[in-house]
């Protein structure tokens, strides 16, 4: 594993990271966007274990705190649809760009 | 070629290719599938290095339940196969500018990161350091770490129960609005 080195998992984590900001930019539909963040957050955990493996003073921290995210993934992902699935009950999609009755 | 550079290879790949057919696939349900195979090889990763416990958490928490309810609501909100708005070339352009910039960004403060020092090679420690740490045992009797991370972990647990109950609350059913009876309406 010394071959390999942090370096390789920060790339790869980084490009999850842009894959997830071109999902919130360029997906309508709100699941889609939902999805973008699950890719963000996956990209933070690679982050996260990769230091807890490379560098010595987090090899708990990492672990724990990609603990954490997982749990509050999950959470963020039930609210998210929630909210989603009221979103399509008053109208009838889930087109972002619908959702504009608090424009000024 | 070491064997887990040759794994880490195969990994990436499969991982960062799912992740271009979650960007670029136009219909819901095949963006969630192929992010099911980026969330598989995010697990393959933990498990390649070291992190068992994380990998398994990955497998059964991620794919096993955030993407079967994102399928959920994938179902219960899909109009057809390929039904909904396009996106904009204009968009496209924005958020691919966007994201490139990012990407450029963080390859580059990576590169700076893991130049200097040369990163050593520890076996991660097992499940049974992560829950006493979770539980806020020291690791060596006698070592002063106070509580650790037993308030954080309090905390998580007791958001997950508060958003649980949250998200029961807001995907209820609710009753319909009354609507008036249009005139010369038949069932």
């Amino acid at each position: 594993m010394t071959d390999l080195g942090l370096t390789p998992f920060l790339t790869l984590s980084a490009f999850l990271f842009a894959c997830g900001i071109l999902c919130f930019a360029a997906k309508r539909n709100a699941i889609g966007i939902l999805m973008g963040v699950e890719l963000v957050l996956n990209a933070a955990n690679i982050n996260f274990v990769a230091c807890a493996r490379f560098v010595p003073s987090l090899r708990l921290e990492g672990q724990v705190f990609a603990v954490l995210v997982i749990v509050l993934a999950a959470a963020e992902a039930a609210v998210a649809l929630a909210i989603f699935l009221n979103f399509y009950n008053n109208h009838a999609t889930v087109d972002v760009d619908e959702g504009t009755e608090l424009k000024g | 070629m070491t064997l887990p550079v040759v794994l880490f290879a195969l990994i990436a790949v499969v991982t960062a290719g799912s992740a271009l057919g979650v960007v670029f696939s136009r219909s819901v349900v095949r963006a969630a599938v192929w992010l099911l195979f980026s969330l598989i090889g995010v697990s393959l990763l933990y498990f390649l290095l070291g992190a068992e416990f994380l990998g398994a958490a990955q497998l059964i928490i991620y794919v096993g339940g955030t993407l079967v309810l994102v399928v959920f609501g994938v179902m219960l909100t899909s109009q057809g196969p390929f039904a909904g708005p396009r996106t904009r070339p204009a968009e496209w352009l924005a958020g691919g500018l966007l994201a490139g910039a990012l990407f450029a960004l963080i390859v580059s403060a990576s590169l700076d990161l893991g130049r200097p020092a040369p990163p050593t090679d520890q076996p991660l420690p097992g499940v049974g350091p992560l829950g006493l740490t979770f539980l806020g045992v020291p690791e060596q009797p006698g070592e002063a770490r106070g509580l650790a991370f037993l308030l954080p972990f309090e905390i998580v647990s007791v958001h997950l129960l508060v958003v649980l109950v949250a998200a029961a609350y807001l995907a209820r059913a609710k009753k319909k609005v009354a609507q008036p009876p249009t005139p010369g309406a038949t069932r």
